[in-house]
C-alpha cells in the first residue's frame, strides 16, 4: 500500500508519521508541498507541525499551497486523506470537513495523552478496529473545535463525527475535554467519509516501552482495511 | 491605491483573548467595559486607480484567505 506524507514549511510530525507508517508495511514517500502533483497512492497525511508558522490562521496559509490542489482533487475522487493536528487545520481551511480550530478554551498549549471515543466504525479508517476507546497523545495551541449550528446538525445527521474526547472508560464528559471543543469533538469526517481530520497524534503511540500502543492498533487496522 | 479591512469574530465565536484583555483592563482600572473582542487589520495597497476596483480585489481576497467565514465577518473600512 502506498502513503505520501506532505512536508509544509514548518512541519514537524512529518518524519514521525513516515515511520509509523512505514513500521507497519506502508510505502511512503514524503512530498514537497511546493510539487504539482501527488505520486500514485491510497493515502494522503497532512501531519502535523506549524506550517507557515500559523501566520494569519492555522492551516490557511498551507491550504493554498500548490499540492492542495492535488490533494483536494484525490479526495473528491474519494482518495483517503488523512490530516492529524496542523494537518486537521489544514483540511478545515481547505473546506473539506466543516467547521474550524479555534484557540483552545484556556489559552494553553496543551501536551498530555488523552482518551478517544470512536463514534463510527462504517469507515476505512476505523472498521474492524476491536477497541472503542484508544488513548492517543494531544500537543496544541488551537484545537478548540467549532462550527456553526447548522453544520453540528449536518455532521451528526451524516454521522461525521469521527472521535470524542472521553475518560479511560469512555465518558464524554466536560471535564474530559481539554480545549473547549464543542460536543468533545477530537476529529471529523468529510460527508462521504474518505477524509479524516483530528487533533490526536496516533503516530506517537506506535512504541510499546515508550508511549503506548493504541497508535499501532489504528495504523495496522488501517492497513488491512485498503489492503 | 490603499484599502483596509478589518477582520472580526461572529457574534457567537468565543473569544478567549478578548476575555483576558478585558479582565487586564478591568484590573488596570477601565471599569466601565462591557466586553472587549478582538480581531485582525489589514492595509493593502492594491496596483489599482479605480476605488471600486481596489475594494472588489480586497473584498475577494478576504472572502478567499483573509478571513475564515465560518467564524469571522469582515469590513472594508476605508480607502485612500
Amino acid at each position: 500500500m502506498k502513503s505520501s506524507v506532505i512536508t509544509f514549511p514548518g512541519s514537524n510530525c512529518d518524519r514521525d508519521m513516515d515511520v509509523a507508517l512505514k513500521k507497519f508495511g506502508f510505502k511512503n514517500k514524503m512530498v514537497w508541498h511546493d510539487d504539482n502533483e501527488l505520486p500514485k497512492s491510497d493515502l494522503v497525511v497532512l501531519p502535523g507541525g506549524f506550517s507557515y508558522g500559523d501566520y494569519l490562521r492555522c492551516g490557511s496559509m498551507a491550504s493554498k499551497s500548490k499540492i492542495m490542489q492535488s490533494v483536494i482533487n484525490f479526495a473528491k475522487s474519494g482518495g483517503l486523506v488523512m490530516g492529524i493536528c496542523n494537518g486537521f487545520q489544514i483540511l478545515v481551511e481547505t473546506g473539506l470537513v466543516p467547521g474550524v480550530l479555534l484557540r483552545n478554551k484556556y489559552l494553553e498549549f496543551i501536551c498530555k495523552n488523552v482518551f478517544v471515543k470512536l463514534d463510527n466504525k462504517e469507515n476505512a479508517y476505523f472498521k474492524n478496529l476491536n477497541k472503542d476507546i484508544l488513548e492517543f497523545h494531544i500537543a496544541h495551541n488551537e484545537g478548540n473545535y467549532f462550527c456553526t449550528k447548522d453544520q453540528l446538525k449536518e455532521i451528526k445527521d451524516n454521522n461525521q463525527i469521527a472521535i470524542y474526547y472521553c475518560n479511560s472508560e469512555g465518558k464524554i464528559e466536560d471535564q474530559y475535554n481539554p480545549n473547549g471543543s464543542i460536543k468533545n469533538i477530537a476529529g471529523i469526517f468529510n460527508k462521504e467519509k474518505n477524509v479524516l481530520g483530528m487533533m490526536p497524534h496516533p503516530e506517537r503511540m506506535i512504541d510499546e516501552s515508550l508511549s503506548g500502543e493504541d497508535g499501532s492498533l489504528f495504523f495496522k487496522n488501517l492497513l488491512n482495511n485498503i489492503k | 491605491m490603499k484599502v483596509s479591512a478589518v477582520i472580526t469574530l461572529k457574534k457567537d465565536v468565543l473569544d478567549p483573548q478578548g476575555k483576558v484583555i478585558h479582565q487586564a483592563l478591568d484590573g488596570m482600572g477601565f471599569k466601565n467595559i462591557s466586553e472587549v473582542r478582538q480581531g485582525k487589520y489589514f492595509e493593502i495597497d492594491v496596483n489599482e486607480n479605480d476605488p471600486s476596483k481596489a475594494k472588489a480585489v480586497v473584498e475577494d481576497m478576504c472572502k478567499k484567505l483573509l478571513a475564515n467565514l465560518v467564524i469571522e465577518n469582515f469590513k472594508i473600512i476605508e480607502t485612500q
